[in-house]
């Protein structure tokens, strides 16, 4: 494992009017490893990720992508976005372009890749979401799962040297959840590394290997998924859980 | 009798009036949309200073009814100026001006409409402001606004004629010629009014073609999505 972590984040603060919603949060994130965010909703786990690609700018705190300081100035913000692969809950698939165009676009104008090389690049990462077939499809023309898969293939498109998933499944119905996080279990095990925020417990613990939880902008417990599952020291993890489980079923026992 | 042989005998006259109606309508459409794109963008992404001053100007001249800017223009700012342009120019620069305020608010509330999901997902790929806007927001808001913004055709096609106060030889100008000529103001005026009707629904035919051109699959159809 390499000494650098891929992703550091530092001492992290956010307010917004006055309220502050990260209140002091770092962690590390080492390459292949996939860290996963529970926590309840208003907790700012949403705001930390967008933090991270400062997409909100932070208030203090650093962001460290493979040791080289994230900074937020017009000319090196864009290139490292583009290592940052960001998957949002609502998908934001761009409507006006098919799924073979919103994973080229920024091939095209970011990159400046030649066309064929990018269409081609664009065509391998839909097919390693499963969805090679639906490529001339309009966004409105996909189902949820399938419009969250070309958002994933259109992230992992610039080569990213991490992932960030926002909640990836939670406008998703139930049926749709499971085709979305195999893509993801499937990106974990070809070595990714990822950050992810979810409700999905049982992915959690399949998938993770550390689980954090963050309530009130700081991270409370963390440790494996097997330790904050069924070993959780805060009371207020525990809380927490029992009432997910009560929303979505326990936990797969198996899973673990 | 007297009135078809006065329409007859005026119709060349008034038809050569189209050419100068529709060239005033296209400049003022095409003016108001190259001021009124720009404007919506700063409005929602540009410098503060710059917004404002950019609704200032939308709320002036939105409260200005046509005349008073056209004679504004016409009598005083541009012989102030010391600029000599046509009536035709004039009129051209003074409709688009006012479009321009009313295009500013389309295409805002179009932008709008989209929410910052779009920026979010632009920008998170690497992509510049600016290369956001071009390739991500405005094909998508531009299409948005279509249905919005052909209400501006209409608009300006019938407040063409106002341009008729500064001698502008537009179809009502020269229907009124006319009317002094043939003392036959009933079949003249209906002649005009006609050919403004015609030019309409011509117009709006263009429009909702390219409307359909420009629609998005699976956008708009109501419950399915």
């Amino acid at each position: 494992m390499n000494s650098i972590p891929t992703l550091a984040v530092k001492n992290l603060y956010k307010s917004f009017k006055g309220t502050p919603i990260i209140k002091g949060v770092s962690f590390e994130v080492y390459q292949g490893e996939t860290k996963v965010f529970i926590g309840p909703s208003g907790a700012g786990k949403s705001t930390l990720l967008k933090c991270i690609n400062q997409l909100i700018i932070p208030d203090q705190g650093q962001v460290f992508l493979n040791g080289e300081e994230v900074i937020h100035s017009h000319s090196r913000i864009n290139f490292f976005r583009q290592k940052m692969g960001m998957v949002f809950q609502d998908f934001y698939l761009f409507d006006h372009l098919t799924a073979l165009q919103n994973v080229e676009v920024a091939l095209l104008r970011v990159k400046k890749m030649h066309r064929q090389k990018a269409r081609e690049k664009a065509l391998r990462e839909l097919e390693r979401v499963g969805l090679g077939d639906k490529s001339h499809l309009y966004p409105a023309e996909l189902s949820g799962g399938q419009a969250q898969r070309v958002s994933i293939a259109r992230a992992l498109a610039m080569d990213p040297e991490v992932m960030l998933f926002d909640e990836p499944t939670s406008a998703l119905d139930p049926e749709l959840t499971g085709e979305v996080l195999e893509v993801m279990r499937l990106l974990a095990q070809a070595g990714m590394t990822m950050v992810v925020v979810t409700h999905e417990m049982g992915f959690a613990s399949s998938v993770a290997d550390e689980v954090l939880f963050i309530e009130d902008g700081k991270i409370l417990e963390k440790g494996p998924p097997r330790q904050i599952f069924l070993q959780p020291k805060e009371e207020r993890t525990k809380k927490f859980l029992s009432r997910i489980s009560q929303l979505y079923g326990e936990l797969n026992q198996n899973h673990g | 009798m007297e009135g078809l042989m006065a329409v007859i005998e005026s119709l060349p006259y008034i038809l050569s009036g189209i050419s100068v109606t529709l060239g005033i309508v296209a400049l003022a459409l095409a003016m108001g949309f190259a001021l009124g794109v720009p404007m919506a963008v700063i409005t929602i992404y540009g410098n503060r200073l710059v917004a404002q001053i950019i609704a200032g100007y939308v709320w002036v001249l939105r409260g200005l009814p046509n005349l008073v800017l056209l004679f504004l223009f016409y009598f005083g700012i541009f012989p102030l100026l010391g600029w000599n342009f046509s009536p035709f120019t004039i009129g051209a620069i003074a409709l688009g001006m006012r479009s321009s305020a009313y295009q500013t608010e389309i295409f805002r509330g179009a932008i709008q409409s989209l929410g910052e999901g779009q920026m979010f997902a632009a920008r998170s790929l690497g992509m510049s402001k600016i290369q956001a806007i071009w390739n991500i927001i405005l094909p998508q808001a531009l299409r948005i606004s279509l249905p919005g913004w052909s209400n501006e055709y209409p608009i300006l096609l019938t407040d063409s004629a106002v341009t008729y106060a500064i001698g502008v030889a537009e179809v009502l100008t020269r229907g009124s010629q006319m009317v002094t000529r043939t003392y036959q103001p009933m079949p003249i005026y209906i002649t005009c009014a006609i050919i403004f009707i015609l030019l309409n629904l011509g117009g709006m035919r263009v429009i909702h073609f390219l409307e359909k051109k420009a629609r998005i699959p699976g956008w708009g159809r109501g419950s399915e999505t």
